[in-house]
């Protein structure tokens, strides 16, 4: 993927400063934290977002008649309003709050695929993907009779894309889905290619992109999917929420996913009937603190600039692969720099990853050791699990330097 | 001595490198296949018994995993050769804890606890003894 030029450059060293977390040492070093893959930290200008929020403006939203239920209600719709622009949707009711990606992907997969799979139908996902993007499929695909396919992977950790005939001659199409990055390897995915070949067949695309939408601009309408996943966790914005953005046709002739206040028309002992769109989704009360903090967390990533945060983060993963290759005995896995994200996996020769990770922790610095969530690449990889340093726009060399240093004496130990 | 000398101490690294007890058992008296979700770590456990039927004679593991884990299931294979299946079923964690004798935090306990759990599943399936409450559910979910 060509990387552009940002118009300016980012200032990490600027930008850690409004990160809290780094005002403190772990094991009397500087905190060295490269696990933003699996969670970001938080700035405090969205900390303080979600603070004036709660202290002002709380109380539950939509059917207050009070001035503070209003602004609530203001203040989450203002939210949604930030998401829909962030990944460009069409209109603003295609935008779902949810928990996580995770439960978007669960929506879909309940509320669309209970509806529409059957017996000789396929979902088709990648050896790539996060459990989030795999067992509900499984496990739905296993209710309905459908088959599960699986598009593998090259020996560099890209999608091998060359056997989708064969895929497509094992049944009908119904779903394709796939992350945009991969939170293992990083690895950056032809998504637009995979949209075409979805519809091609007559299947929906359901798109992961709670990797990416940290990193890149996600448009939803350029990419051409369906559904869209998204976790504010992992972009700088609270836990406990996330996005679903889908196509207003197929959000309106699906069943609703969890049911109960909020989300009726009208509720009368023989039937229910089900709110408009998004509400027929949002069963219960919202997360309202936390969108407002996720819509805090979108203000501050755009006043950055997403075209910045990606090209710092592919300077960041070339220097890291450049730092890790000067290491004996270190296994590197996904492909180049310039085809992933800020996420570099690796092994280290005859050292379990959850050695290296305790050992690298003593020194402050923290890294994810694990399947990552990802046990069918795992197999594939033929590893138990692998460590992972990952990077954001906060990250600068010296912590990719203490990683390395570490990794001295991770081999050192166990010499 | 700083704190990687204190958990990676030489005895650790020791039975890290050259296991006891490690290989495969043709036609073991109990045997088990244990996981650890959170890292996918996997250890198989096999045991023969004496003459008597009770006494373990043989503990043999197999698998992959951590310094922690593997050490702890070495260590645990030197612990209980010689003792009644019985007993081992019911071994209290801590003598196994004091034996490995570092400072483990609660993700590292699992790792350490690991090799014990499949050894007294194994035991348990072969005396055909309820499993106790905490292993409820383990060799249904966690084990093949």
């Amino acid at each position: 993927m060509a990387v552009q030029a940002p118009k300016k450059r980012l200032d990490a060293r600027a930008i850690r400063a409004d990160f809290p977390i780094f005002e403190q040492l772990i094991h009397g070093q500087p905190l060295a934290f490269l696990d933003s893959a699996a969670s970001s930290q938080k700035p405090r200008q969205m900390l303080e977002e979600m603070t004036e929020f709660y202290s002002t403006s709380y109380a539950n939203v939509h059917r207050g008649v009070y001035v503070l239920a209003e602004r609530a209600t203001a203040a989450l719709e203002g939210a949604r309003e930030k998401v829909r622009a962030l990944v460009n949707a069409p209109d603003v009711r295609e935008i779902i709050f949810v928990r996580n990606a995770t439960e978007a992907i669960n929506l879909v997969a309940y509320s669309w695929g209970l509806n529409n799979l059957g017996p000789g139908d396929l979902v088709v996902v990648t050896e790539l993907e996060h459990h989030s993007n795999f067992v509900p499929w499984q496990y739905i695909a296993g209710r309905t009779g459908a088959k599960l396919a699986m598009i593998p992977l090259t020996d560099e950790g890209e999608l091998d894309l060359s056997g989708l005939d064969a895929i497509a001659a094992q049944g009908q199409i119904k779903v394709v889905a796939t992350n945009q990055v991969s939170n293992s390897l990083g690895t950056i995915n032809p998504v637009e290619k995979l949209v075409a070949w979805a519809h091609d067949q007559g299947a929906i695309f359901v798109c992961d992109a709670a990797q990416s939408a940290p990193h890149m601009t996600v448009d939803v309408q350029a990419l051409g999917a369906d559904f869209v996943a998204i976790s504010a966790h992992k972009m700088c914005g609270p836990s406990g929420v996330g996005a679903l953005w889908g196509r207003t046709e197929l959000l309106r002739a699906m069943e609703p996913f969890l049911l109960g206040g909020h989300m009726i028309n009208s509720v009368r002992l023989e039937k229910t009937t089900w709110g408009e769109l998004p509400h027929k989704f949002e069963a219960g009360t919202a997360p309202m603190a936390e969108a407002v903090g996720f819509g805090a967390a979108i203000d501050y990533l755009q006043a950055i600039g997403f075209d910045a945060i990606e090209a710092y983060e592919h300077e960041l993963a070339a220097y890291a692969l450049g730092r890790l290759g000067e290491l004996d005995g270190l296994t590197l896995y996904g492909p180049p720099a310039d085809r992933r994200a800020g996420i570099v996996s690796f092994n280290v020769e005859g050292v379990h990853p959850h050695d290296v990770a305790q050992i690298l922790d003593m020194q402050g610095v923290a890294i994810r050791a694990g399947h990552h969530c990802c046990q069918p690449l795992m197999q594939k990889l033929g590893v138990a699990a692998t460590n992972r340093a990952s990077f954001y726009l906060y990250t600068v060399r010296e912590e990719i330097d203490q990683l390395v240093e570490g990794l001295h004496t991770v081999r050192k130990v166990f010499a | 001595m700083n704190e990687f000398d204190q958990m990676y101490r030489e005895v650790i690294l020791d039975h890290y490198k050259n296991p006891r007890g490690h290989g495969e058992m043709e036609n073991a008296d109990a045997e088990a296949e244990g996981q650890n979700p959170l890292c996918g770590d996997e250890v198989s456990i096999y045991v023969a018994f004496a003459d008597d039927g009770e006494t373990i004679d043989e503990v043999k593991f197999s698998g992959r995993g951590c310094a922690i884990s593997q050490a702890a299931t070495s260590m645990l294979t030197e612990m209980v050769r010689g003792r009644k299946a019985i007993d081992v079923a019911r071994l209290d964690k801590d003598e196994l804890l004091e034996e490995i004798g570092i400072p483990l935090t609660p993700v590292r306990l699992k790792c350490a606890m690991l090799g014990l759990t499949t050894l007294k599943v194994a035991l348990h399936k072969a005396k055909g003894t309820p499993l106790p409450d905490g292993l409820a559910g383990f060799d249904e979910l966690e084990l093949s």
